[in-house]
């Protein structure tokens, strides 16, 4: 043996050390790819969910050949807040700038923060539906039973393919750091 | 030279050998031992994966719902996958590390000893788990041995099950790399520098460095999994902001480097078996160094050619498909110097050789229907078809499994002190590669005409092709039973004829030419100095 055992259990402590360093690094990056990922998402467009439709100014031409029945949907989860649309249904001509509104009531002796998260049926419709102005794009802070009504601005794109005469818009509002609120 | 050995150990306290009985086992701190432990659990973990794979081709013998529902079938599928990748394959090279790297490098035993007691005692639990989830409400996990969400964050307890059984058999993975790497690089015999290790050792290390980068992530991956499911996290649910995406990308990047970790140091093993009965030294050594590593390297940015289908952008498809195809270089390198060190080599073919043989033809079929799945074009149409379970079986059965296969003949002289029955290895060979081929072959040509993966019923035209699969499969199923009788027969039974110190004339690493056969309990307590 070329070196004594006291000094090689020593080496060997210290090299597992570090390869422990590498395995508490290596499972933080794994974390460190969800932030990581949804930046790349925003950055190249592929889920700008929180983000106003810029193009909706270009598409001002208005169809008024057609009209476009949109509904809407209103959906908590694990949040007891009240949540519904004050119109069930509108009837839009595509390239028709609308503003409809949400109204929404925190229920509970605490003030809760909520975010909403938006989608589409048909899902082929989210390509062509636009909104301006939408209380999705951030967090919503209500106080104890605070109540709020919530604007959403949208445009048809006119674009969108003829045999879609229904859109459905639907919200699912859910509590942010939702595992470690009390509320449910 | 055996005398070096037999010598000097009278001062150590271990001197007088294993305990007996059960304990023995449980407690054991030598390498050999835990080998042992490791290959035995592999093998048994392999036979129940095995039977669910044969519960799989029994239902798709012919079309229609036969014996199980469509539920039962994904939970086979899924169960088949996890066992056989974590509860088979993985711990099998584990076990060949245990034994053979020590006694490669003339290390007295690994570096911790007692760490690798529990790196494998923690095995047996998760297997327990994984096994039991059958038995609890809603059955195992039925979501793919891949458990994608949202599918995963879906089911029942069973999943749950699964997630604890990955956890811990992730922990036993990163504890036994640590030992491995810890052992190789202090450990070794003076003179035995890096350049001059064993290929088989080499492979090790860079597979353990894999493997402590990425199953880590793997933990990751299903620890915010288990938190989606019950703490009210939304990593992958869509509705509360998160990206079912986004976990396949996690899986993959932990994936992707996984099926390397599951076959490189079965290229070490036919890099040591190639050699030894060419009877010349391995081609290009310093080459198949820097392959290994190459492709340990580029498995960390190839990981989306497994979701070609989900979305991406084309610059970003371009990119993963083209650091695909360069895996194929280092990959040949490998090929071309085992074929050139078979080139006017004074080749003799026992059953290891056969193996190792019959590994290169095979699994470089493999290779290549991987390359044909990573044209981004083709792979869209064979997506979740049998022609991936076709390439991906032919490079884990034909692959890891036969270099597992190669390497057990190859050195259980070693360990046993006697030789395997030559006669019944050649007809295991001989039985394995044929209904490999007749249960695989006309996978290529389901997923060709667009038969998908993990479905218990199928269309009248794919019947004829799944006959003969399911055939195979029987057939290549009983012929693994012989091979639990030839091992019976050379490890427990001690029968068969003495193998010399160095059965194989053409072996050169330190466990042939410096110990005797049988292997003694404690070797190299004096390491050996390499001139």
């Amino acid at each position: 043996m070329t070196q004594p055992t006291e000094n090689r259990g020593k080496a060997n402590r210290k090299l597992m050390g570090r390869l422990l360093v590498v395995v508490a690094v290596m499972f933080g990056f794994g974390f460190a790819l969800v932030p990581f990922y949804e930046k790349i998402c925003e950055v190249t467009g592929i889920r700008n969910v929180f983000q106003p439709d810029a193009a909706a100014a270009q598409s001002t031409q208005v169809d008024a050949t057609r009209n476009v029945s949109v509904e809407f949907d209103a959906n908590t989860q694990r949040l007891p807040w009240t949540f519904k649309p004050l119109q069930a249904s509108v009837s839009v001509h595509p390239g028709e700038v609308t503003q409809i509104v949400y109204e929404v009531r925190n229920t509970l002796e605490r003030p809760v923060t909520g975010q909403a998260v938006p989608s589409y049926s048909p899902q082929q419709a989210a390509l062509y539906f636009r909104k301006m102005e939408c209380f999705c794009f951030r967090q919503q802070t209500l106080a104890p039973g605070e109540a709020r009504r919530l604007p959403v601005v949208f445009v048809i794109d006119p674009k969108l393919p003829p045999e879609l005469n229904t859109v459905t818009l639907s919200y699912t509002f859910f509590e942010v750091n939702g595992a470690r609120g009390s509320g449910g | 030279m055996s005398a070096v050995i037999d010598s000097g150990h009278a001062h150590d306290e271990h001197a007088h050998g294993p305990y007996g009985g059960v304990m023995r086992w449980v407690t054991t701190t030598n390498h050999k031992d835990i080998g042992t432990l490791y290959l035995w659990f592999s093998f048994t973990m392999f036979l129940v994966g095995g039977m669910l794979a044969l519960a799989i081709r029994a239902e798709l013998f012919q079309p229609g719902l036969q014996f199980w529902h469509p539920e039962f079938f994904n939970q086979l599928t899924t169960m088949h996958g996890l066992i056989m990748v974590f509860g088979a394959i993985m711990p099998a090279f584990v076990g060949f590390a245990n034994w053979q790297v020590p006694m490669m490098i003339g290390a007295p035993d690994m570096a911790f000893a007692r760490l690798n007691n529990w790196s494998f005692w923690m095995l047996p639990v998760a297997a327990t788990l994984l096994v039991g989830s059958f038995f609890v409400p809603g059955g195992a996990s039925a979501a793919g041995w891949t458990i994608y969400a949202p599918l995963s964050t879906q089911m029942g307890p069973g999943m749950d099950l699964a997630i604890f059984a990955l956890h811990i058999m992730g922990a036993s993975s990163i504890m036994g790399s640590i030992n491995i790497i810890t052992t190789i690089l202090n450990m070794r015999a003076p003179g035995m520098t890096l350049i001059r290790m064993p290929l088989f050792v080499w492979t090790w290390l860079i597979t353990a460095y894999l493997l402590i980068a990425v199953m880590p992530v793997l933990a990751g991956a299903i620890t915010m999994l288990l938190t989606d499911r019950h703490f009210g996290t939304s990593f992958f649910n869509a509705a509360g902001g998160g990206d079912p995406v986004m976990f396949q990308h996690i899986f993959w990047f932990f994936g992707h480097p996984e099926v390397y970790i599951m076959i490189l140091p079965g290229f070490g093993i036919i890099s040591q078996v190639i050699p030894a009965f060419s009877r010349k030294p391995l081609f290009g050594y310093s080459s198949m160094v820097y392959a290994t590593a190459s492709i340990a390297v580029l498995s960390f940015i190839v990981w989306a050619h497994h979701m070609f289908t989900v979305g991406m952008p084309t610059a970003g498809i371009l990119f993963f498909m083209y650091a695909t195809v360069l895996i194929a270089v280092p990959t040949g390198v490998k090929v071309f110097n085992w074929l050139t060190t078979m080139w006017r080599g004074s080749m003799s073919f026992e059953t290891p050789m056969l193996f190792a043989v019959g590994f290169i033809f095979v699994f470089t079929m493999g290779g290549f229907t991987g390359l044909i799945l990573a044209i981004m074009p083709i792979d869209i149409q064979l997506q979740d078809t049998y022609y991936v379970v076709a390439h991906f079986h032919y490079v884990l059965v034909a692959g890891s499994l036969f270099s597992l296969f190669a390497g057990f003949y190859f050195w259980v002289p070693k360990w046993t002190g006697r030789m395997y029955d030559e006669k019944l290895g050649k007809w295991h060979f001989w039985l394995s590669i044929i209904f490999f081929n007749v249960t695989f072959f006309p996978m290529h040509f389901l997923g060709l005409a667009g038969m998908p993966r993990r479905i218990p019923d199928y269309a009248l035209q794919f019947a004829g092709f799944n006959e003969i699969a399911s055939i195979g499969a029987f057939a290549f199923g009983l012929s693994q039973i012989l091979f639990l009788w030839i091992a019976l027969k050379v490890t427990v039974l001690g029968r068969g004829e003495e193998a010399g110190q160095r059965p194989w004339d053409g072996a050169d690493t330190l466990e042939w030419t410096h110990l005797p056969s049988p292997a003694p309990y404690h070797s190299f307590h004096e390491q050996p100095v390499l001139g």
